[in-house]
């Protein structure tokens, strides 16, 4: 079975996407001529024309605004901001506009537009153009937010969100472009739906997006020293996969969450939260790998020991199961 | 294309340039909704004084000539976004004013069940894109409809005060639709403040309609209490946009009879500047050149009556509609 890179992943959906719905469109800065500075959509202006993928100023406001004014006048866009870091400035948009539409109109109608972002630290961007930023968006009614941690979710939950009525923020870690893996078994994903991406039988590992991958190292790590670990990919956190978290905890009666990004207000603090409030008499233990409470540093070394690496995740687990380094 | 300026300086329009080739009878219906607007605006005056309309509101009368005169020159299936000063807007669009006051009283059977209330209407149906309680966030979402717009030959208008223009939705989208050649319609109703504060100390360069030139936007600024001034500024630009020849800006001077909100009795305004304002009310401007034009005043008081009685019975009917019980909500997040 051959692999699919990440990057491809996500090409290989907009196209199909926009040869199977002429609603589609796509836009963003330097996305179409220039193929994207991550070299994801090259090849879609050429194949779709010009009128349906095109270069957009550097106006990430008008670029949510406009994608917000086309979807709720039947079009489907998906614009590309090209860092995450860059959506602040297109927030009142995304945030007061297209997520709102739906339910203030008394549901007349729906923004469905999708807004794919590069996020993720690791590539010494520096702390304006490594951040996760989710989260930011995780407390928006109406919002959906979609972070794939593998080329099979990455085509299946972006052809899954480009057909969706609601607004979608879709996240793409940048260490993930390069990944290969297999494709995806079915034509989409549901919004929505975690996956066991490993069962186990002494704790649950939840993460996103590249933690996921993490986690799963850290996992097989954590197995030759005889600890099954399962790790739950969330996929979504908005809507958020509480069942199957209470699940994996019902089996395991342990949950580490790994966040790419700080403690407070992380989308992991709020899920622990719900988790207890649902599920308190089947935890034993509950604790977060996250961040520290600083921007994101720079310099190789600082970076490095700032994120939540898959030996970061195998220390935690040891030191807070109490298992001696063998 | 015409860059044309009307004299106007220091927020006093000119007198209402004439025109030819608009007959006055095609005006007796739009000078109708301006009443009705007003009305309505008397009216949510009221109501809101008698605590039935909530939080805040805020009102357009004097500034009909502006949403009546763009809207007598659209079609029905372009689009339009307005803003949180928006009765006008939607009423001129076509929504209807019994669904529009009860949306302001907070009714179940409000144009948007009562979610939305007075500063985030959202007509579709009537290709109102939205009201938007952010300043200049019509901007950005008629920018979007005009992406939609230009794939079926309509266009798509964009409603904003003064102060919006000093908002990055602003330049960034004006640019965006330059670039793309939307089918837009930019319509600044400058009503000379931008919330309680004088144009002139937050605004600069004196009118807002030439910063479109620096994006290569056609523009003009036109007497806004002046319908007929108002329409064939709309009818030219709207040609323009539907032969696929890009955005225009109409900044439109105009002034508010209200304060900015229902907390605002506007005492910052000078007694002089109010007095002259209201000597040149759009509606007595409008109802003068339609008797000057050869209607008759009987049939102009006719249909002024049958206005009031309209609004009144909308009203009435709003007033006698029921509140959504929370018991009866099934709301949804999401779509689907």
């Amino acid at each position: 079975m051959s692999e699919l890179e990440f990057r491809d992943a996500i090409r290989e959906a907009l196209a199909e996407e926009l040869e199977r719905d002429p609603a589609v469109l796509f836009f963003g800065e330097d996305v179409a001529a220039p193929g994207g500075v991550f070299a994801v959509t090259g090849g879609l202006r050429e194949r779709f024309g010009p009128d349906r993928v095109f270069d957009t100023p550097i106006s990430e406001l008008a670029l949510a605004g406009a994608a917000f004014g086309a979807a709720a006048t039947g079009l489907r866009p998906v614009i590309e901001v090209m860092f995450g870091d860059f959506m602040g400035l297109a927030m009142d948009s995304l945030v007061n506009q297209a997520a709102k539409l739906w339910y203030v109109s008394g549901e007349q109608g729906s923004a469905p537009l999708v807004v794919r972002s590069a996020v993720g630290a690791g590539g010494r961007f520096g702390a304006m153009h490594s951040q996760s930023h989710g989260t930011w968006y995780q407390g928006v009614p109406g919002l959906k937010l979609v972070v794939p941690s593998s080329p099979a979710e990455a085509k299946g939950l972006l052809k899954a969100a480009i057909r969706d009525d609601n607004p979608v923020i879709f996240l793409e870690h940048k260490r993930l472009y390069s990944t290969k893996g297999p494709e995806p078994a079915t034509e989409t994903i549901p919004l929505g739906e975690a996956a066991v991406a490993r069962a186990g039988a002494d704790l649950t590992i939840v993460s996103i997006s590249k933690g996921v991958r993490d986690a799963l190292e850290a996992a097989e790590a954590l197995a030759a020293e005889g600890i099954d670990a399962e790790v739950l990919d969330l996929r979504s956190l908005r809507p958020l996969d509480l069942d199957a978290v209470l699940a994996s905890v019902a089996r395991t009666n342990r949950i580490l969450a790994v966040e790419e990004g700080p403690r407070i207000g992380g989308w992991a603090t709020g899920l622990l939260g719900m988790v207890s409030e649902a599920g308190l008499h089947e935890l034993d233990d509950a604790w977060i790998l996250a961040t520290a409470e600083t921007p994101i540093p720079y310099s190789p070394t600082l970076e490095d020991a700032f994120l939540p690496s898959a030996q970061a995740i195998v220390a935690s687990v040891r030191g807070r199961l109490g298992v001696a380094r063998r | 294309m015409s860059r044309r300026q009307a004299e106007v300086a220091d927020g006093v329009p000119g007198a209402a340039r004439a025109r030819d080739g608009e007959g006055a009878r095609a005006f007796l219906p739009a000078y109708a909704r301006m009443l009705l607007i007003r009305e309505f605006e008397q009216a949510i005056h009221r109501l809101f004084l008698k605590d039935e309309v909530h939080g805040t509101t805020h009102l357009s009368a004097g500034q009909e000539a502006v949403p009546v005169g763009v809207c007598l020159a659209l079609e029905p299936t372009d689009y339009l976004a307005g803003t949180y000063r928006g009765h006008g807007h939607a009423l001129a669009k076509g929504t209807e004013p019994e669904g529009l006051a009860a949306e302001m009283l907070g009714r179940a059977t409000g144009v948007c069940s009562g979610r939305a209330g007075s500063m985030n209407v959202v007509d579709l149906a009537h290709g109102l894109v939205g009201c938007f309680g952010i300043v200049g966030g019509s901007i950005a979402a008629a920018t979007g409809a005009a992406l939609s717009a230009r794939t079926q030959g309509r266009v798509s208008v964009a409603m904003f005060g003064d102060g919006a223009a000093n908002q990055a939705y602003f330049h960034e989208c004006l640019n965006f639709a330059a670039v793309l050649s939307l089918p837009a319609l930019y319509v600044c109703e400058n009503n000379l403040y931008g919330e309680f504060t004088p144009m002139g100390e937050v605004t600069a360069g004196g009118q807002i309609a030439a910063r479109a030139g620096a994006y290569g936007i056609p523009f003009e600024v036109i007497d806004g209490n002046d319908l007929w001034a108002v329409h064939e500024a709309a009818r030219e630009a709207v040609t323009r946009a539907r032969a696929g020849e890009g955005p225009t800006l109409i900044e439109c001077r105009t002034y508010r009879h209200f304060g900015h909100s229902k907390s605002d009795p506007a005492t910052y305004r000078p007694d002089e500047e109010v007095e002259r304002w209201l000597e040149r009310d759009p509606l007595a401007i409008a109802r003068e050149r339609l008797v000057a034009e050869g209607i008759p005043e009987d049939q102009i008081a006719a249909l002024e009556e049958e206005t009031r009685q309209q609004l009144a019975a909308a009203v009435e009917a709003a007033r006698a509609a029921p509140f959504p019980d929370p018991a009866d909500q099934h709301p949804t997040e999401h779509h689907g």
